[in-house]
């Protein structure tokens, strides 16, 4: 295959994958693009094989074979709840990948001869450092959200000492690169030194962001995972690696500014883990609030009824209702069961919407893709900014499992983690049913002012399964 | 290829990028995420690479590594497209499958 030829296909199929992308930005067209892109990606390993004559090279077949059967197997097996830790472990491999491209290049294993010596040196340090603190970051958040590690923030002493530290010797790797690069002990020296120093960085990164955080975190490293496939392209002088990197790379990054804004946070603050640690917020004066009022519990069975009025009556007559979906739902598995309640309310005459907020979940989306799976219409989902005035007028709000992101404490409470953070004006509607497992704060760690709310507010604590199923039994 | 044409061109695929996907709704931020996360799976080449043309070379010693270290990259970079893909497909196929329903 002669050379313009196979940069003509390079091009050609890097605008099939801008054009995959851009159709998965529209419901309609989502599984063409998805499926465009993946085409794609088969097309590329087909003109790599004929490009650079590795048709014969049969151990490639063997290794595609056994990563075929592994991603096959992922994809197919896993349940929904479980795909915010699937897609990190997924983007954690696929940084590995662009790491081990950086090693091999770095070693000058299986390269040809290359004109540019230093940028190959370079970039391949770069692919190795990117690659491993996306797959050590990865490897923490998937942890994290699979509860193999501790959800909260891990904190150590010097916590920032030690990642400036490590960024420190990053940084001093890639710039020794640039001026030593010609004898083998100053490779392995680099090697070594950028492995470790990455690796430790990726942990170190990752363990101090809470759980608030992880959707952001996800997407950083899905657009981090991007940018390592990028720079292992332009190590290998692979021309396709480096275009497709970088749309990957771009577009992860602006999925996470569009979280961040949600949040009310800055990446950079994200970056230096400014966050959801906010060791100076006392701790003391919101536990002191959590207390459930005990003589108010009914505790027959696992669930706890706090009974006010009659909440039958109230649910019946509800003409406008809007029900607010958050991480318990999740865990709970509660999106069927939340449906059959939508449905209740419908057969009722009442009109019932779903406010989702942009961060609710683990991941952007999350709320989407469960109340996708119980067949909710996505006509009725509703994003923050469309739906946030009619809480007002709403005469039923009905809370699944969701706690900061409901929490108005976030527009007056200064000194906490959430302050700023744009929250669902739940707090204004008539009646509120909230469906939380208990009183405890979320994952910001900030206390719910709704709670202790006498009027309106219908604490039905619990697992949410049971707490719905109660409320759709008031239906009879 | 020229180190300088490399770095144009993935600043130019990156400001592409950043355009393409302005306007996607949160419904889709999900499996969006999870489909770019697939394509980043595209490392996948340069690993091919290194694992063939080292299977050709005549030291011994750096065969086995490429081998080795190139094989494990093959198949982590599969795992995530192949992995990547057909999760983003699963997600896709349920608005799918809502919208045909809530049509009939």
């Amino acid at each position: 295959m002669s050379e313009t030829l196979y940069y003509i296909i390079c091009v050609l199929l890097s605008v099939a994958v801008l054009a995959g992308i851009s159709l998965m930005s529209k419901v309609k067209t989502a599984v063409a693009g998805n499926l465009i892109s993946a085409f794609s990606v088969l097309l590329g390993v087909i003109i790599t094989l004929l490009y650079k004559e590795l048709f014969s090279a049969w151990t490639i077949y063997i290794f595609i074979l056994i990563g075929i059967l592994i991603g096959a197997t992922l994809a197919l097996r896993v349940k929904m709840i479980q795909m915010p830790q699937l897609v990190a472990l997924l983007n954690g491999v696929g940084g590995l990948a662009s790491a081990l491209v950086g090693v091999l290049s770095l070693l000058g294993v299986g390269a040809g001869v290359n004109e540019y010596p230093v940028f190959a040196n370079v970039t391949s340090v770069l692919a190795i450092e990117v690659g491993l603190v996306t797959l050590f970051g990865s490897l923490v958040a998937a942890g994290k959200l699979h509860k193999l590690l501790s959800q909260k923030p891990v904190v150590w002493k010097n916590h920032s000492a030690v990642l400036n530290g490590l960024m420190f010797i990053i940084v001093g790797v890639v710039i020794f690169t640039l001026f030593f690069n010609d004898n083998s002990v100053s490779t392995y020296l680099v090697l070594i030194l950028s492995i470790v120093a990455s690796s430790l960085f990726g942990y170190a990164f990752a363990i101090r962001v809470g759980g608030a955080d992880m959707p952001i975190t996800i997407s950083l490293l899905n657009s981090l995972s991007g940018v390592a496939g990028a720079i292992a392209g332009m190590a290998v002088n692979d021309l396709m690696l480096v275009s497709v990197g970088g749309i990957v790379g771009a577009s992860g990054l602006f999925l996470t500014q569009i979280m961040c804004k949600a949040m009310n946070r800055s990446l950079k603050d994200i970056l230096l883990g400014k966050t959801s640690v906010d060791k100076n917020s006392p701790k003391a004066d919101k536990s002191v609030m959590v207390e459930t009022p005990e003589e108010e519990v009914h505790g027959n069975e696992d669930n706890i009824l706090i009974i006010k009025r009659d909440e039958g009556d109230i649910i019946r007559s509800a003409k406008s209702v809007i029900i607010v979906p958050g991480y318990g739902m999740a865990l709970a598995q509660a999106q069927h069961l939340v449906r059959t309640l939508a449905d209740k309310f419908e057969e009722n005459g009442a009109e019932v919407k779903f406010a989702i907020h942009p961060v609710a979940g683990r991941m952007p989306g999350h709320m989407n893709v469960l109340l996708a799976e119980a067949d909710v219409p996505y006509e009725k989902l509703f994003e923050m900014d469309a739906v946030n005035d009619e809480f007002a007028e709403t005469d039923v709000v009905i809370v699944i499992g969701a706690n900061d992101v409901i929490n108005p404490a976030a527009r007056n409470a200064k000194d906490t983690p959430i302050y700023g953070m744009p929250v669902l004006n739940v707090d204004q509607a008539k009646e509120i049913f909230i469906c939380n497992f208990d009183l405890q704060p979320g994952y910001a760690g900030v206390d719910n002012p709704l709670y202790k709310k006498e009027e309106g507010v219908h604490l039905l604590l619990g697992d949410a399964k049971e707490s719905i199923s109660n409320l759709i039994d008031r239906f009879d | 290829m020229n180190p300088f044409t490399l770095v144009v061109v993935f600043i130019v695929t990156s400001i592409l990028g950043y355009f393409i996907i302005k306007n996607v709704p949160s419904l889709l931020h999900t499996p969006l995420m999870s489909g770019m996360n697939a394509l980043s799976g595209i490392t996948l080449l340069g690993a091919i690479a290194a694992v063939g043309l080292s299977l050709f070379t005549v030291e011994s010693e750096t065969r086995l590594l490429g081998q080795i270290l190139g094989g494990i990259a093959v198949i982590a970079a599969t795992t995530n497209v192949v992995g990547g893909f057909g999760v983003t497909h699963r997600m896709l196929k349920m608005f799918d499958k809502k919208k045909k329903q809530s049509k009939s």
